[in-house]
């Protein structure tokens, strides 16, 4: 892997396992590799997700608690040093007041200084959630200086996204550091167990993981003035 | 959560009426659900923590399971409960799981708040 240095990571998504899908190997690679700082800012803990099995392994109110240590752990397997949980609730903020998100992150990125932010690409990142997380990203640091802006790397899953942006403009093969962005999914097992078991059969069936979504985290630069208000 | 007993959850419901109580009612088809079928039409409520008091509950013995509430002054409903629990902060929390085990509905009652 061939990874640009960076100076200090701020990564900004509203449920835990937005970043073992998204970006759990690039992550690995810069905290294990490269000994980057990295901080990773989970505005809720996914209070409101749906999967309480059947049989029940959880209720509506005992599942943050096992998604907030579910978080921690996957931190861990990506190595992540700062896990800040900031108590918002799932599915809820894009009703916070805008100026009150954009300040979060404003206030992120100047204790953190941050190189590099990672978040999702306005637009087509499907979730209403992702949608507010990413425009507070964008919105905090459009509204600064453009030679002390942090790159913006954005992920992007919306089904239009490839026809109304073309490819991502960088893809990262992480196949190097699969088993942590494995071991991060699996983390998250109240939401991931049942991907996983099938995930794995499929390994021990031999079939190989080749050019999926295990080995390549695919990223947009988001230009924060496409976004002017 | 265990599968819905009906007299044993009627005991339940019976046991919050004519007090002031707060409910989370909650319907849904997830996030995605527009994502992986562009023609599904989305919808879904939700409303944590209003403060209620009724006098009449129902359970209907039809699995899944409708529960209604009747207030002074209107109604509570909820379709498609399967499981339910008293739980160790004795909050009646209802939930309806579909056959994958993700929940499309919850009714849930305190005389407590609940968390934010």
């Amino acid at each position: 892997m061939d990874l640009q240095p960076q100076r200090q990571i701020l990564i900004v998504y509203p449920h835990p396992d937005d970043e073992a899908f998204s970006i759990a190997g690039t992550i690995a690679y810069y905290t294990k590799k490269m000994n980057t700082p990295v901080t990773y800012a989970c505005l809720t803990l996914g209070e409101m997700g749906r999967n309480l099995g059947n049989p029940p392994f959880a209720t509506r109110e005992s599942l943050p608690e096992i998604r907030r240590k579910e978080l921690v752990a996957a931190a861990e397997a990506m190595g992540i040093q700062d896990l800040r949980m900031l108590g918002l609730r799932d599915k809820t903020i894009e009703f916070e007041d805008d100026e009150k998100m954009v300040k979060l992150v404003e206030d992120l990125i100047e204790e953190l200084m941050p190189s590099l932010i990672f978040t999702f690409l306005p637009g087509f990142a499907v979730h209403p959630d992702h949608e507010a997380t990413a425009r507070a990203v964008v919105e905090a640091v459009r509204r600064m200086p453009k030679a002390a802006r942090p790159q913006i790397l954005g992920c992007a899953f919306a089904n239009d996204t490839v026809e109304k942006n073309g490819e991502p403009h960088i893809l990262i093969d992480v196949s190097e550091m699969k088993m942590d962005k494995v071991n991060a999914l699996k983390a998250h097992a109240s939401q991931t167990a049942w991907m996983m078991q099938e995930t794995e059969k499929r390994i021990d069936d031999g079939e190989l993981m080749s050019d999926s979504w295990l080995n390549v985290e695919k990223f947009y630069i988001v230009d924060p003035d496409q976004y002017k208000k | 959560m265990q599968e819905v007993q009906v007299s044993a959850l009627q005991n339940l419901l019976n046991s919050f009426a004519n007090k002031d109580v707060y409910i989370h009612l909650e319907t849904t088809n997830g996030s995605y659900a527009a994502h992986y079928d562009e023609k599904f039409f989305n919808a879904g409520a939700f409303i944590r923590n209003a403060k209620i008091n009724y006098e009449l509950a129902k359970v209907v013995s039809d699995s899944p399971h409708r529960v209604g509430l009747k207030m002074e002054h209107g109604w509570v409903y909820a379709q498609g409960i399967t499981h339910y629990e008293l739980d160790d902060k004795g909050r009646l929390l209802m939930a309806g799981l579909d056959y994958s085990g993700k929940l499309a509905i919850a009714l849930e009652i305190s005389e407590t708040p609940f968390t934010y």
